[in-house]
């Protein structure tokens, strides 16, 4: 299931590590990113390819927030409500995002274009309100910047 | 995005050596202009105990949260050892406040490998992992450039710069989990397991990655060894605050001016770097309180701020600690009680619900701040709360539990009078 490319990565990976479980999080990296989620047919081929039972890969992927086992949106809004970007607003951010696209956080819209969600720190707090859409950081919100990001993506 | 903002004059006086006022640095042609991968070379002439030695005597102290002596963490490793040896360089940067590993990516990532290099010749290992969160996709690739640009180059991989030494750098994604950052936890991570923090004993230097001798060293330590190596250890040691020495990369955020991430010498006034560094609080608004270190460290009240320093002592005299030198300060308008409850969010939902203190006590200091923040609370809410956290603290398998514990206590101590205000309003709060 993984292209050619990526079949070569790992064997390349194969070198770095001394066991295969190691190569657990790389391998769904890179089928998160071909196929967008991880159903649990690649998590069992994950499994065959690295020789781990997929009990054990199930509860990693159920571990961490950045693997999904389904690709509910398009586009997924994470706006950071931790601390330092709530001193700067990304309550009113959060707020406006939600009426524009008529849902709250964890919900998606009814074309399935949009997911929005609240996040942790991203890491960008001196540059906040911020949010992100996939790698993507957008930062020093306003209401305007907002709009004119959602209109930009189609 | 913000490499160190404009600043006074007055405040260049400190020549940038982590994040140097260099641009294209990033790219292997201009850090080598720029004396690269020189300090490499000379740790490649000394012996390993005598870079350890030099680290040491520099008093180098972690920058990952702890404060710990880089040099003696490195002398506990094993000099002769049967199985490999690993080093884990810790780029999760999840702390909330904290947002300066991720400049050492973007603006000099040669100078991270090059010290990564240089810990793994004067501990022996020929393997080291660099952890990086999930969300930095974009750093990531820009490390991962420069990486490769240094392979090719000949600084990583077998017989290094024609000697016997010989490493590889690997870099691993993590994939969104705060607890990941604490050190136990990154190994079972890399190792393809949920990321839950080890009991201690043993100690990674023991036994850590694949139970095999391991360091861990956040990023932005590991960027201050080829500075070490270059200058000596004498000059690093007089550089800031005796105890605690060397350049240090301060963030600044919340409500300043000119928010930022910014390099100065460990030991300056914290009012200084609010004011001066950072711009200052917007409309000339007081400080309420201030947060020095990332999420995890005790706050500061607005009106105990005068003479306190950015370095280990003088923030432990203070009743605080450095942590990550990520500052986050709150004007004389910010409701505590709301940045309070969203601090203890964060932790319940982080805690990754191994011991029952920390699973439990989260959940239960988070559902009473509610209270007060929904103006339901009552005057045995406040020492209730006190209660729960003096209960994680110092209960648990890895220091979340700590850490979810000092913010609630230490604002119970120095603001008794928000809560109590809270209460009072609770009780006569005309609903509209
Ligand atoms: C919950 C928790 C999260 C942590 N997150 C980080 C982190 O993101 N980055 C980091 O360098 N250290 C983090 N640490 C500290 C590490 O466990 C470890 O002490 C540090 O990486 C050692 O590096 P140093 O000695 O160079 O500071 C965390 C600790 C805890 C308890
Ligand atoms: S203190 Fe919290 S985060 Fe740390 S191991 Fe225990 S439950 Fe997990
Ligand atoms: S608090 Fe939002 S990026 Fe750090």
């Amino acid at each position: 299931m993984l292209t050619e490319e990526n079949k070569n990565k790992v064997e390349e990976l194969r070198k770095r590590y001394p066991t295969s479980q190691a190569l657990l999080l790389p391998v769904l990296w890179m089928i998160q990113e071909q196929e967008g989620s991880l159903s649990e047919e690649s998590m069992k081929y994950a499994g065959s390819l690295l020789n781990i039972p997929y009990s054990h890969i199930l509860g990693v992927v159920t571990f961490y927030t950045m693997l999904h086992r389904k690709s509910s949106a398009r586009y997924r809004i994470d706006v950071c409500t931790n601390v330092s970007c709530m001193l700067r607003g990304s309550g009113k951010i959060l707020e406006h995002i939600e009426k524009r696209l008529g849902i709250k956080p964890g919900e998606v819209t009814s074309d399935k274009k949009w997911t929005l969600e609240e996040t942790e720190c991203l890491g960008s707090c001196g540059t906040a309100p911020m949010l992100a859409i996939g790698d993507e950081y957008y930062e020093n919100l306003t209401l305007e910047k907002v709009d004119k990001l959602l209109e930009s993506l189609q | 995005m913000n490499l160190q903002p404009a600043q006074p004059e007055k405040l260049n006086a400190w020549e940038r050596v982590i994040l140097p006022d260099v641009p294209g640095l990033q790219k292997i042609d201009f850090y080598l202009a720029n004396g690269g991968y020189k300090a490499l070379k000379k740790a490649l002439e000394l012996k390993p105990e005598e870079v350890i030695e030099e680290v040491k005597k520099s008093n180098l102290r972690g920058r990952g949260g702890a404060c710990f002596p880089t040099g003696l963490k490195w002398s506990f490793m094993p000099k002769k050892s049967d199985k490999p040896k690993y080093l884990c360089v810790n780029g999760d940067e999840s702390e909330p406040g904290t947002f300066k590993d991720r400049q050492i990516f973007e603006f000099n990532p040669h100078l991270l490998i090059e010290g990564t290099l240089i810990a793994c010749y004067a501990m022996g290992m020929t393997a080291a992992y660099i952890y990086i969160r999930g969300e930095y996709g974009k750093w990531i690739r820009m490390l991962q450039k420069a990486l490769d640009d240094a392979c090719a180059n000949g600084f990583v991989g077998d017989k290094i710069l024609g000697t016997d030494f010989s490493t590889h750098i690997t870099i691993h994604r993590g994939a969104g989990a705060y607890i990941c950052g604490e050190e136990s936890s990154l190994m079972n991570s890399i190792e393809g397991q949920r990321g839950y923090p080890r009991v201690k004993p043993p100690f990674p230097a023991q036994n850590g990655l694949w139970g095999c001798p391991t360091t861990i060293n956040n990023v932005e330590t590991i960027s201050n060894i080829p500075v070490i190596i270059k200058n000596g250890w004498k000059w690093y040691s007089q550089v800031g605050a005796v105890k605690h020495p060397g350049p240090l990369l301060v963030g600044v955020s919340g409500h300043v001016n000119n928010p930022g991430v910014f390099e100065m010498p460990t030991g300056e006034p914290l009012l200084e770097i609010i004011h001066k560094w950072a711009g200052g609080v917007p409309g000339n608004k007081g400080i309420k309180a201030v947060i020095p270190g990332g999420s995890s460290t005790m706050m500061l009240r607005g009106d105990q701020l005068e003479g306190i320093r950015m370095d280990v002592d003088s923030l432990k005299a203070a009743g605080s600690s450095v942590g990550t030198a990520g500052i986050i300060v709150m004007d004389s308008d910010t409701d505590l009680i709301q940045v309070i409850t969203r601090i203890t969010e964060f932790y319940y939902r982080e805690s990754c619900g191994q011991c029952t203190p920390c699973r439990e006590g989260t959940v239960w200091m988070y559902k009473i701040l509610k209270r007060f923040e929904q103006y339901q609370a009552v005057a045995e809410d406040i020492d209730l709360l006190m209660d729960i956290a003096n209960n994680i603290e110092g209960n648990t398998i890895c220091a979340l539990g700590d850490a979810a514990a000092w913010p609630v206590q230490s604002m119970i101590r120095r603001f008794r009078d928000e809560f109590e205000k809270r209460v009072h309003e609770s009780q006569h709060r005309v609903v509209a």
